[in-house]
């Protein structure tokens, strides 16, 4: 289990935690009595009247990677007017450097379990599914009996296992698992999962941490939830952040607050690292200096070639060949890829392999890093996910936060760290050494 | 405004057999491993019937005719 941040409170700028308030260092799930003792009850029927409308002017946006507007996705759910929509809270959290939904599900569970609820009110859905992962399933149940118990929730919630795997989180591998079929990325160009998901009916797949804030705008309503916030990045983000300490800490800060506050991470202390590699393996490396005054808004990540994505905060410190750790996430990403599409199948095993030539052998690509740009542009945006996508941010980063490094690797060979353990949350036991596993290739012969 | 039609490619089905850029080399070009290479702009009317052939065609049935979203 993760743990928190020694103090979340002691977040300078006066950031209040919101989700995690009054939650302590101690293991225990808040359990539903003091769970309404300190949020009181969800009005069922004004979330069903008016939670779409307070959405959008609450401005909340989707907290598991994409940052996409809630309202307009529950909008185009609600399209489908002959099949009643299924709601699915997604606690299926494939990146193994973040720990926030985890710890949403083991402590926090009722919140979550409002959010979704509210969701399956304001769409009218004849399901309600929670997607999560095995060893939090019995917790989830427990939490949902002790609710039944007391009949809160309109639609009985279903508890049903995630995969175990990086892309298992996928919205379209969400639906295709509960419709019994491999955890996989689908295609959607034609039948969007809003209009086609579980069982056939309109389908919305929501992040548990996103559910958990719609449990508080369908209490507290749009006012209050931008009481936190910027504008136009309003409310709080829960983060895991890593090479602060030892493992992985959690906290929740308000957007728009500088990341070097949140590391509380001054400029003399971050010349200890190499740079911090925002939004997970699929997210984008920042150099020390610009990662210190970035703002946590998606847009302003994305100008800066990043993501938020579902809030992991990576810290390399000194001591490391940046360009090894890339070449392990590429290896990282090629290994959890699904094998489904062409571009992604046979373009991140080229990706994978030349990373790790740049970091160990750079003499083979004789001066040259147009190779790795080229296969870039080969598969981004060609599979049916954004997988192949997320490698290539964090190749494009790299090559540009860490050029100097690019220079010295390709001018003078290996640098000295290149064998040095990584500093990855637990991507440890890649061995660039060791070439890729065999792997079917897809295309022609 | 006429429908505007785009080729999109179903990258789980496509196998890379190539019959798309062999029927509609015009707008389909093929990458280093035999995927089709899709630009996502409009069919220009004239070209339509090399697209629909094109469609029909693929073995793996991964290619389809999509409506483009009109600018508001």
């Amino acid at each position: 289990m993760p743990q928190l941040a020694p103090h979340p409170r002691a977040l300078p700028g006066g950031a209040v935690p919101r989700l995690l308030s009054g939650l302590d260092q101690a293991g225990a799930p808040v359990g539903l009595d003091e769970h309404l003792a300190r949020w009181g009850p969800v009005s069922w029927g004004h979330a069903q009247s008016s939670l779409l409308d307070d959405l959008e002017a609450s401005g909340l946006a989707g907290h598991g990677g994409a940052w996409f507007p809630v309202s307009v996705k529950w909008r185009s759910v609600r399209g489908g007017l002959l099949k009643r929509p299924v709601v699915v809270a997604n606690a299926a959290e494939g990146e193994p450097a973040s720990s926030k939904d985890e710890l949403l599900m083991a402590r926090l569970p009722h919140l979550v379990l409002d959010g979704a609820s509210a969701a399956g009110a304001a769409l009218g859905a004849g399901r309600v599914i929670v997607y999560a992962p095995g060893h939090l399933v019995a917790s989830v149940e427990h939490a949902v009996a002790q609710r039944r118990q007391r009949s809160i929730d309109p639609v009985a919630i279903e508890v049903v296992e995630a995969a175990d795997t990086f892309i298992a989180g996928q919205e379209t591998a969400v639906v295709n698992a509960l419709n019994r079929k491999l955890p996989l990325p689908t295609f959607v160009g034609i039948d969007p999962i809003r209009t086609k998901g579980v069982g056939g009916r309109p389908t919305l797949v929501q992040n548990v941490e996103t559910l958990a804030h719609v449990a508080l705008v369908a209490r507290f309503g749009p006012a209050w939830f931008r009481g936190l916030g910027t504008p136009a990045a309003p409310g709080t983000m829960l983060m895991t952040l890593h090479g602060r300490g030892e493992g992985p800490r959690i906290v929740e800060a308000p957007l728009g607050m500088r990341l070097g506050d949140v590391l509380g991470l001054s400029a003399d202390e971050a010349r200890h690292y190499w740079g911090v590699l925002l939004g997970g393996y699929g997210g984008g490396w920042l150099p020390m200096a610009g990662a210190l005054d970035l703002r946590l808004d998606e847009a302003e990540a994305r100008r800066h070639g990043a993501s938020l994505g579902a809030g992991v905060v990576v810290l390399l410190p000194a001591p490391a060949c940046p360009l090894a750790e890339t070449a392990r996430i590429v290896r990282y990403l090629d290994q959890q890829k699904a094998g489904q599409c062409g571009p992604c199948v046979n373009g991140l095993g080229e990706l994978s392999a030349l990373c790790t030539a740049l970091a160990l052998q750079p003499s083979t690509l004789r001066g040259r890093v147009e190779p790795l740009l080229d296969v870039c542009a080969l598969v981004e945006g060609r599979g049916a996910c954004r997988h192949p996508d997320g490698a290539t941010r964090v190749v494009r980063s790299a090559l540009q936060v860490f050029g100097h490094e690019v220079k010295a690797h390709l001018g003078g060979g290996p640098c000295a760290h290149v064998g040095a353990p990584s500093a990855l949350p637990g991507l440890g036991r890649i061995d660039l050494g060791r070439g890729p596993a065999a792997r079917g290739r897809k295309g022609r012969p | 405004m006429k429908r505007r039609l785009a080729l999109v490619v179903d990258a789980v089905a496509c196998d890379g057999h190539g019959v798309c850029a062999e029927l509609f080399p015009e707008r389909v070009t093929l990458d280093r491993w035999g995927f089709p290479l899709l630009d996502g702009a409009g069919i220009a009317p004239a070209h339509l019937e090399h697209a629909e052939r094109a469609v029909v065609a693929c073995p793996r049935l991964a290619l389809h005719l999509k409506e483009l979203e009109r600018k508001p």
